[in-house]
């Protein structure tokens, strides 16, 4: 296990600056800013349609933001460092393989099987020997509890099973940073708690994430930094005990008060 | 019950019609599948100018009937001096209408398919070309594969109207027995039994394909 760094010293993984995002006449976004340090686990918190899924999505430039940048590890994503001209797709897709990401909808690929969800990216994508890929991919679903599944079709898993894949399936890629977008969103209730277990384990042992998660108490109890979102602006940030027992502002208070409601 | 007798009697021109019109529905389906996913991938491409003539040439095919594009391929290209026998002008007629149909059955499985399970390549770094083949093209695929079948079974029975540009395929075969022992009913009857168990044969084919590609979805 890696000890606990100063989070204040260890080195910026992520840093998104002034980005802003709009659909039409829908603001979505607007001047979001975002430092993520390695081992940090960041949740972003909000209401539905504040923009944190946007806003996660800006930071592998899935969706293109209207203004800001975004940096991994100093490099920016989708625009080259020479000026202001625009990555091309290989560029972007080679930056890409160095954030791996969790989907609400889990996103598997229908037509191979677990083991090979695992090994695809790494294979085709990075290229790397395949019998090691083997290797670690089997460790992998080892290591989220699935690896009696290896041979099966996504279509044949439950929701946390397939999730649990999905996790495996990012680790493989040995990014620096990983997303999850809304990882337990689409679970059975009695399903979240296998995938929750497993990112807890990550956030353990160092791994740097950012969450968008309704899980307050996965975020209470793993997030090293909390985000809070509303209308596309961030609203407070700080640590997990600060947001819990003292939030600063009233829209902060109203969402938590809906949740402990529940 | 002289008929069939007589229909027996000529099995080899029969069986002969019916190889050619195996080979014919076998090439053409396989050549228009695979031109067929080309077309997909330009229907579905990012450029509009690339859509658009895509788009084009399968409306047309798709207005065109079979019969007219046949007569045209066989009796007009030889005025711009493109030559080439009945059934070489047969088989490129039966590819050049299905490659449309083909494509068109692709691009709406492709459509279809989960935004998120494409979008998921994009983030672990699939682009261009790999993304198509590796991530987007196998589900297509077996999404396809009952309508794949359904329109190899139109081939089947398109290749039926060659007969009309002089092809010797089944129907060509059949009315050669009927015109000369005038006993159309049972030569018909034999040929529409060939033809039904072709058709058996790709369903069969359909539903065994068809049961693993419901576990890849």
């Amino acid at each position: 296990m890696i000890p606990p760094m100063d989070a204040a010293e260890a080195p910026v993984v992520l840093a998104a600056h002034g980005i802003s995002k709009s659909f039409g006449a829908n603001t979505v976004l607007t001047d979001m800013e975002l430092t993520v340090r390695k081992g940090e686990t960041v949740c972003l918190l909000g209401p539905s349609g504040s923009g944190k899924s946007t806003f996660l999505r800006c930071l592998n430039w899935l969706e293109e933001p209207d203004a800001g940048s975004v940096l991994l590890k100093g490099q920016r994503i989708g625009v080259r460092a020479s000026g202001n001209i625009v990555m091309s797709d290989g560029e972007l897709a080679a930056i890409r393989t160095r954030i791996g990401m969790v989907f609400q909808h889990f996103a598997l690929w229908p037509h191979l099987t677990v083991l090979q969800n695992v090994m695809e990216a790494p294979i085709h994508v990075q290229r790397r020997d395949k019998a090691e890929v083997r290797r670690e991919a089997e460790a992998l679903l080892e290591r989220v509890g699935i690896a009696d599944k290896a041979g099966q079709y996504p279509a044949r898993l439950s929701g946390g099973q397939k999730q649990r894949v999905g996790i495996a399936r990012a680790l493989a890629m040995k990014p620096d940073l990983l997303l999850f977008d809304e990882p337990t969103s689409a679970l059975d209730p009695e399903l979240v708690g296998e995938v929750l277990a497993v990112m807890k384990d990550l956030a353990r042992e160092g791994m740097t994430m950012v969450v968008v998660t309704h899980e307050m108490a996965f975020a209470r109890d793993v997030a090293s930094r909390v985000v809070f979102l509303d209308r596309g602006r961030i609203v407070e940030s700080g640590s997990p005990e600060e947001f819990f027992t003292r939030p600063k502002t009233d829209r902060a208070k109203q969402f938590l008060l809906r949740y402990s409601a529940q | 019950m002289n008929g069939l007798a007589i229909v027996w009697d000529n099995r080899g021109v029969l069986l002969a019609g019916f190889a050619n019109t195996l080979t014919l529905s076998f090439v053409a389906a396989v050549v228009s599948l695979l031109l067929g996913t080309l077309l997909a991938m330009a229907l579905m491409a990012r450029a509009k100018p690339v859509r658009l003539v895509a788009t084009l040439y399968v409306d047309a095919m798709r207005c065109v009937p079979f019969l007219l594009l046949a007569y045209l391929i066989y009796y007009g290209l030889p005025s711009f001096g493109i030559r080439m026998s009945n059934w070489t002008s047969g088989l490129i007629a039966l590819i050049v209408y299905n490659i449309a149909y083909m494509a068109e059955l692709l691009r709406a499985a492709w459509s279809n398919l989960s935004k998120e399970s494409i979008e998921a390549g994009h983030a672990f770094g699939f682009h261009g070309l790999k993304l198509v083949r590796r991530i987007i093209l196998p589900p297509v695929f077996f999404a396809a594969v009952p309508m794949i079948g359904n329109q190899t079974i139109q081939i089947v029975k398109d290749s039926a109207f060659l007969t009309i540009i002089a092809v010797a395929e089944l129907t060509q075969a059949a009315m050669a027995i009927q015109t000369t022992y005038f006993v159309p009913f049972a030569s018909f009857v034999a040929a529409i039994a060939l033809y039904w168990i072709t058709c058996m044969a790709i369903e069969t084919g359909v539903a065994f394909v068809g049961r693993a590609a419901r576990t890849r979805q």
